[in-house]
């Protein structure tokens, strides 16, 4: 798992850009899927993006927070670069912070199109 | 340094360096500002929706301007007079928020703007279908108004002002790319499936549309005239168009095997591998707004295609007696 963890790792650095992934993936594949069916009607895709949406910052926020616990909750500014475990935990733990703030957004954008566009032309 | 010499000059009537610099930068602003009109331009609005695209340029043009004047301000300000360095924390604060923040809030603003377009870009209410065809190197145009027949045309659209016109947009072979500027954005031609778009003008004039996808040889030279008419002149100008041509003279022309490819409705010419001839002679342009419709254009185009149009499908006829390639100049002359 990468929740619920205690040391910041490679993976939990990874799991705020491979949500943004997956949601765009999602969101693009579902959308092509039911333009290729059915042109012209986008409604039940429109719902399932925002539900994806939603699951994907949560997720997002959970990282969020595990993050900001390696981080060491600010209790130092960065650029934490000294060669020690505490650093390099706060290093990673910050990184992710920053790619939280990235993917959250990126997630926020590739959804946009789904509030504004309701058929497939 | 300068501030002497120009009075010399003036008096010599001779313009000053300042003044020759001035006039330079007039000429230079005026050159680019005349490229904003014209017939193929999205900043010389004709339409609806190039309006709303050309609004979001300028809001855009401005909202970069003034960010340019901020970043650029600042570093002049760092540069020259703040002398001492700011705290570590209020450097941390001023990429964050200067580097993360505000840069977010902007896109996303201007996201929301841009996409909040899209629908009215799409609005399907349509008083008049035609269905456009993007083929190597030509377009295939077919008016389906209601309660009427369809016609068929080529290499020229013609639609009437204030009536939202639904192109249906597809291509015969590769992809080609749909895009009257001055009407609206531009839309993929993707072979096997149709793609839709609204446009309305609001005012009347001749301009230009593009073929604005890459789509072989003569990509460039795929282009076609756009007409935009009052209602009641498009009515006739439509009807003009459904009539059928008369075949007086067309016996070279049928001889030398044009009609394979070729359609002249009303007469044995029925091929549909090119462009419909019927009223050839009333269009404003030839070979896809290549050359201009006239008598001598008429017979090089017959004559040279392959080197005027290179990769397209039609062979150049160059070789055929001079009699001969004059009776089929003829005969595209009479086809009004």
């Amino acid at each position: 798992m990468v929740y619920g963890r205690d040391d910041a790792t490679l993976w939990t650095l990874l799991t705020p850009p491979t949500v943004w992934a997956l949601h765009f993936l999602f969101a693009y594949v579902a959308a092509a899927m039911a333009c290729g069916e059915t042109p012209f009607a986008l409604g039940p895709v429109r719902v399932a993006i925002g539900v994806a949406t939603a699951f994907a910052l949560g997720l997002i926020a959970l990282a969020w927070r595990q993050a900001y616990r390696h981080w060491g909750r600010g209790a130092d500014r960065p650029p934490h670069d000294a060669p020690t475990d505490e650093d390099r935990q706060r290093f990673l733990g910050f990184a992710t912070l920053l790619l939280c703030g990235l993917s959250a957004v990126a997630v926020v954008f590739s959804a946009l199109p789904a509030v504004f566009l309701s058929d497939c032309r | 340094m300068l501030t002497g010499r120009p009075v010399h000059a003036a008096a010599a009537g001779r313009p000053g360096r300042v003044a020759v610099a001035r006039r330079a930068a007039a000429g230079a602003l005026a050159l680019t500002l005349a490229a904003c009109s014209g017939p193929q331009s999205a900043l010389d609005p004709a339409g609806d929706a190039a309006e709303a695209i050309a609004g979001l340029f300028w809001v855009l043009l401005a909202g970069a301007a003034v960010i340019w004047a901020l970043v650029i301000g600042a570093a002049v300000f760092a540069l020259r007079f703040k002398t001492r360095p700011i705290s570590e924390r209020a450097g941390l604060r001023l990429v964050l928020w200067g580097g993360a923040v505000v840069p977010t809030l902007i896109l996303s603003v201007l996201l929301v703007y841009g996409l909040r377009l899209m629908p009215l870009l799409r609005d399907p209410a349509a008083e008049l279908r035609v269905e456009v065809v993007g083929e190597q190197f030509w377009w295939r145009v077919t008016y389906r108004p209601e309660g009427g027949p369809a016609v068929v045309s080529a290499n020229e659209v013609r639609v009437p002002v204030g009536a939202r016109v639904e192109f249906s947009l597809d291509a015969a072979d590769v992809i080609h790319s749909f895009w009257i500027p001055a009407l609206g954005g531009k839309v993929d031609m993707i072979p096997g499936r149709s793609n839709r778009l609204a446009l309305r003008a609001t005012r009347t004039g001749t301009f230009r549309g593009v073929c604005a996808e890459f789509c072989g040889p003569a990509h460039t030279r795929m282009a076609f005239p756009v007409v935009v008419m009052e209602p009641e002149a498009f009515r006739a100008w439509l009807a003009e168009q459904a009539r059928e041509a008369s075949p007086a003279g067309n016996e070279t022309f049928l001889a030398n095997g044009c009609g394979g490819c070729h359609a002249v409705r009303g007469t044995p010419a029925t091929g549909t591998i090119g462009p419909d001839l019927t009223h050839l002679a009333s269009r404003l342009s030839l070979g896809a707004d290549l050359l201009p419709n006239d008598a001598a254009s008429r017979a090089r185009f017959v004559a040279e295609v392959d080197t005027l149009k290179p990769g397209a499908r039609m062979p150049g006829f160059g070789m055929l007696p001079p009699a001969e390639a004059a009776a089929i100049a003829d005969y595209l002359g009479s086809l009004e």
